[in-house]
């Protein structure tokens, strides 16, 4: 880090979606060399920054400079030519071309008559992959590829240019410990050749072991930059997480019931293996883990969308199969799905037809669904959860996140269940929204429901939780109290560190 | 690792595999049940085999390109009938006439155009309007179809040239003019869809629309290309047919878009795009010719033929599938 | 202000575009010739449009399933085969229902691929189309099927018959659209057609169950598909192996004319019959002008690719696709 002139730097970005600020005056500035944290809560701007850096969006206001010269980004491959590359989440490969295609992907070498210039992309393509020491070579197909594998050809993509700054969105979901290894080799390569590295992630233990500065985003704003040898966990997470969402525990308590669902020992495939845990009526009951813990999967388990291949189900203390959705519902057990537009709602349809969907047989009068029942139903569930929108007429795609995920509770919690699971209740929700649903939860539980509460985020976990089952690679790893658990002991379980299983 | 390696070897090998156990099946089943004294693995039988094969297959050929792009084409039967309707009609003009002889070629460069021309609009509508290209050529297939009608009425559309008879009529090193320009088609495409960057950026196209946009492939120049060249096809396999038959009916090619699928997907090319092989595709339009030849051999009833290629269609489906399911813990969506 | 009028003007052609169309065209073609109004004439042209109506009814609950069936055509001519060959040899109270039977069976079938297996609807029905084909002509044996004596039966009421003065194909086509109609926008089952073309997956986790939904949808087609070849084979008492060939684009182009989305989850019975009627009042409007019925060929797909570029350009919020 001898040179100063940032490899890259933004000013005072701005990006306006209708009805949202998305950011506000997002300044970051990237040395050539360092390992530059972006973090940052789910819906804190993080992508969109990196959309704008890329050309994708243009912004309303601010400057991207490249070696302080400004630049105009209209476009992924603009920003290529400018030396910005990214290694997304989502692999964007073609898994029927072999790995030099795929690298070369737009920009094949020609020879006459429109011809590949085989030797040419396979000479270039071996010199790239050479640099980096992975074990395929250029004519592979990508789809015979480990995921691992595949993000590094993304990564030798992104060396087909010289590099300035190279982006890395969350780029360890999928790796094995061994994989990341690699990973983090290739990225202190790309340091000692002077490339500046953004690296966006929510692992703190990445975090702190690879990069130099932390730079920390929350709610469209730039909160500031640490560096990383000076700060510590707590620090950036409180810049991260701010006044409005503490970290504070759930702290009501009220009667509790019999145990209405009780899990032993359920495994399914490699996805988890020997889950056990249990849930009364009027406890809430707190997954926590990295995404691909484990999680939802056990939760579509139990709502009859994937078979188990081993362990049972109690509810009520009486053993059930479950085979399907249909089973699940009958039983009384509803799913909140993590996926709100793909798995909850019917996006084309209205808001009482979605809300009513899972009932819709035994809301009739004769043969007819019957109109007055249905809206009756769904006023009902709008006063109750405040549901803001015009009318029910109203089709469920043009509402707000936080609108459209009440609307998804509300269709569950008119089916009077026993058990409610409620996958990443907020995600991509508005702060107000979030503590209204999180209040929600607590109330549901009140009335005697036995929830469950899956969540990618802390506050959220601690929050709502009378118990805190910490899930790590399809096992669960802990169980705490709310009064028990800590942070620390917290992110050490789901991180796989100490561990002690729970009985 | 492997595993993904061999299941594509053995998909790539089914077509293949199929028609021999079909060769087989008709030798030996012929000998017991035919009703004729040749063999069915006459080589004369075969050659014929092949030139019947040609008209569908090179439009399959086509269809293979536009489906690994990751679209479809309802309309090359259409397309079919208006370029032979060009073809025949324009040797009828006056000053065509008077060009003896040299208005053969005259005439092939106007049905073939006519193809590009068509091919060209539909490329044109699923660029320009987002339209899927089902539903435009859904479209075009009646309006193409409207056009044919339009030229001639009902009547069909008839000109004999002798020379140009003598020409599809003819062998060259044992196979007949047809077959040539199947083989040539085939050959040609295949070096286009393996050797060049058209063709390589057409199957990523098909793969992964995204990621190509993203590298700065621009996609509708390729999808216009594409469609302009399965109605050059097209109008290339009524070259070839009508030369010899020198006479068009407003209905004929009807459901060739449909055969031609149907030989395409035999081949094993995806249906969402972005896999595919032009030989496999040429091994699917060679099965279903031994297929319906083969059920005449051994004396089954021309219409078993429907039956039986219709099943084997779905039955390919099905067999595909299971060679993809992955485990039973799999999400049941 | 000024931008969400015409967001809402959009979403009124997105939603109405095919109605207004009509009445224009009703305009045209009544100025163009006065004639066209003639209520033989309309009665006409209703009485033709039975039988692909009849079928288009069907379909739409397939395409609002989400799915394609392309083998409609071929399965009518089925239909009109089998019918006519067991009026002979049952008599027709027992060849009506045979053939309800057996049509249904090929429904279940390509329900049972399309939905319990989940195989894709456009090949699995292509393949039918080529299987169902083969089927009716080995039935037949390639032979033309007549109902030797066609004076003695009461089997001409279906199609030649009327009811209180009006065609019994009209009489049925309205019956069925009225009674499908009440079905998809009325009942439990309805709305899962519409939820399961929406969003399978979500229909999945609301508790629907997908696949039987898309079975059901296809036995209503091939229901429609039975009653689309009673019509026939009562009309004209003797029929080829091949009348319904074709039928099936022409079919789904009504379908879709009607606003029904090949992604599944848009569409109603109501439009489909405004689909329908388009189809048939622009092939007789363009005939009363003079020009041949093959003019409508033409006509029919300008009609077509405008109707979905207009409703797909109102969604987008532009005309022109996006695609580079």
């Amino acid at each position: 880090m001898t040179d100063t002139t940032p490899a890259l730097r933004l000013d005072g970005i701005v990006k306006t979606f209708p009805g949202v600020r998305a950011l506000d005056g997002v300044s970051l500035e990237l040395l050539p060399g360092e390992v530059h944290a972006l973090m940052g809560e789910n819906g804190a701007g993080k992508s969109t920054l990196m959309k704008v850096l890329g050309g994708i969006h243009q912004p309303d206001a601010g400057t991207i400079y490249i070696a302080e010269t400004p630049v105009v980004m209209t476009s992924p491959q603009q920003a290529k030519r400018e030396g910005v590359v990214f290694i997304h989440q989502e692999l964007s490969l073609a898994d029927e071309l072999t790995v030099a295609e795929n690298i070369f992907l737009g920009e094949l070498p020609r020879k006459s008559l429109g011809r590949v210039d085989w030797q040419t992309l396979y000479g270039n393509t071996d010199r790239i992959l050479k640099t980096l020491n992975v074990g395929f070579d250029a004519r592979t197909r990508v789809g015979d590829l480990s995921i691992a594998n595949q993000q590094m050809v993304e990564i030798a993509r992104a060396l087909t240019v010289d590099p300035r700054a190279v982006i890395f969105d969350e780029p360890t979901a999928s790796l094995t410990d061994a994989e990341k290894v690699v990973l983090f080799e290739v990225i202190a390569d790309l340091q000692s050749r002077g490339v500046g590295v953004i690296y966006i992630s929510h692992r703190m233990e990445e975090i702190f072991k690879i990069t130099d500065r932390i730079s920390v985003l929350r709610d469209g704003q730039y909160r500031g930059t640490l560096n990383t040898a000076e700060t510590d966990e707590e620090e950036v997470t409180q810049l991260m997480i701010g006044r409005k969402l503490d970290l504070s525990r759930n702290e009501s308590h009220h009667e509790m019931g019999d145990v209405a669902l009780e899990v032993r020992n359920l495994s399914c495939g490699d996805l988890f293996r020997d889950v056990s845990f249990t849930v009364r009526r009027g406890e809430v009951v707190g997954f926590y883990g990295l995404v691909g813990a484990g999680r939802t999967e056990i939760a579509e388990t139990i709502f009859g969308l994937r078979d188990p291949s081993g362990g049972q189900i109690l509810l009520n203390g009486e053993e059930v199969r479950i085979h399907s959705p249909q089973d699940a519902i009958r039983r009384g057990i509803s799913l909140v799905p993590e996926d709100r537009k793909g798995q909850g709602l019917i996006l084309g349809m209205n808001c009482r037809d979605n809300m009513t969907l899972p009932q819709v047989d035994d809301m009739t009068a004769g043969p007819f669904v019957s109109d007055g029942a249905e809206v009756a139903i769904f006023d009902q569930y709008r006063d109750k959860l405040d549901i803001r929108t015009p009318g029910w007429r109203q089709m469920v795609g043009n509402l707000s996140g936080g609108n459209q995920q009440k609307i998804v509770i509300g269709k569950w919690l008119s089916m009077r269940p026993e058990v409610l699971i409620v996958d990443e209740p907020t995600r991509g929700i508005d702060v107000g929204s979030k503590s209204e649903i999180h209040n929600l939860i607590r109330d549901l539980a009140a009335q005697g429901y036995a929830v469950i509460v899956i969540s990618s985020e802390m506050p959220e976990v601690l929050h709502v939780s009378d118990r805190i089952v910490a899930m790590y690679s399809g096992r669960v790893m802990r169980e705490f109290t709310s009064e028990e658990v800590t942070e620390d002991s917290l992110i050490q379980a789901i991180s796989g560190i100490g561990g002690d299983k729970v009985a | 690792m492997k595993k993904d390696s061999r299941a594509n070897l053995i998909k790539q090998g089914a077509i293949w595999a199929f028609i021999v156990v079909e060769l087989a099946f008709f030798s030996i089943a012929g000998e017991f049940l035919s009703v004729t004294d040749t063999a069915f693995m006459d080589f004369d039988n075969m050659l014929l085999l092949l030139k019947q094969s040609a008209p569908i297959g090179i439009i399959a050929l086509g269809m293979t390109i536009i489906m690994i792009n990751g679209n479809i084409d309802l309309s090359v039967g259409a397309t079919f009938a208006l370029a032979a309707v060009v073809l025949l009609d324009s040797m009828s003009w006056p000053f065509m006439q008077a060009l003896g002889d040299w208005a053969i070629p005259l005439a092939w460069g106007f049905a073939l155009l006519t193809g590009v021309v068509l091919g060209a609009i539909n490329g044109l509508i699923v660029w320009k309007t987002g339209v899927d290209a089902f539903i435009v050529t859904l479209g075009s297939m009646l309006g193409y179809r409207g056009l044919v009608f339009m030229y001639n009425g009902e009547q069909p559309t008839s000109h004999l040239n002798w020379t140009l008879v003598d020409f599809a009529e003819a062998q060259f090193l044992g196979l007949h003019t047809a077959t040539w320009f199947l083989l040539g088609t085939a050959l040609i495409l295949w070096l286009v869809m393996t050797r060049t960057v058209h063709g390589r950026n057409a199957y990523a196209i098909g793969n992964n629309r995204e990621a190509a946009v993203n590298a700065g492939i621009r996609v509708g120049p390729h999808f216009l290309i594409n469609f302009m060249l399965i109605g050059f096809l097209a109008a290339l396999s009524a070259v070839v047919f009508y030369s010899e038959s020198g006479s068009v009916n407003p209905n004929d090619g009807m459901l060739y878009e449909l055969w031609a699928i149907t030989a395409v997907v035999l081949g094993g090319t995806k249906l969402a795009g972005g896999y595919g092989s032009i030989v496999s595709t040429l091994g699917g339009v060679i099965a279903i010719q031994l297929l319906r030849k083969g059920l005449g051999h051994i004396g089954a009833d021309t219409e078993t033929v429907n039956l039986v290629i219709g099943l084997i269609l779905i039955s390919v489906l099905f067999l595909d599938r299971q060679l993809n399911r992955k485990g039973r813990e799999d999400l049941k969506t | 202000m000024a931008e969400l009028t015409k967001q809402g003007l959009g979403r009124f052609f997105a939603r109405q575009g095919i109605l207004v169309a009509f009445v224009v065209f009703m305009i045209v073609f009544a100025l163009a010739t006065p004639r066209f109004i003639d209520i033989d004439n309309i009665a006409g042209v209703v009485r033709s449009s039975a039988i692909l109506g009849v079928m288009a009814l069907g379909v739409t609950f397939v395409v609002i399933g989400g799915n394609l069936d392309l083998s409609v055509g071929s399965m009518m001519s089925f239909s009109t085969i089998v019918v006519l060959d067991l009026h002979d040899k049952l008599g027709p109270a027992l060849a009506i229902p045979a053939m309800f039977g057996l049509t249904l069976c090929l429904g279940a079938f390509i329900g049972f691929l399309v939905g319990y297996l989940k195989l894709n609807s456009l090949i699995v029905t292509l393949g039918m189309l080529s299987a169902i084909h083969g089927l009716t002509l080995t039935w037949s044996g390639g032979k033309n099927m007549d109902i030797a004596d066609k004076d003695a039966t009461w089997f001409g009421v279906f199609g030649q018959g009327y009811v209180a003065g009006v065609p019994s194909p009209i009489v049925i086509f309205a019956l069925l659209a009225l009674v499908l109609g009440v079905i998809l926008s009325r009942t439990p089952f309805g709305r899962k057609v519409y939820a399961v073309g929406g969003n399978g997956t979500a229909a999945t986790f609301s508790g629907i169950p997908r696949a039987r939904v898309v079975f059901m949808t296809y036995l209503v087609s091939a229901f429609c598909v039975a009653t689309a070849g009673l019509i026939q084979a009562s009309r004209s008492m003797g029929s080829q192996n091949t009348v319904g060939q074709g039928l099936e684009l022409e079919v789904l182009a009504a379908v879709i004319l009607g606003g029904a989305s090949l992604l599944g989850g848009a569409g109603t019975v109501f439009k489909t019959v405004i689909g329908v009627l388009i189809l048939g009042f622009i092939q007789n409007g363009l005939l009363l002008m003079g020009l041949a019925f093959y003019a409508q060929y033409v006509v029919t797909w300008v009609i077509i690719i405008l109707a979905v570029w207009l409703d797909i350009a109102a969604k987008r919020g532009r005309l022109w696709s996006p695609i580079a």
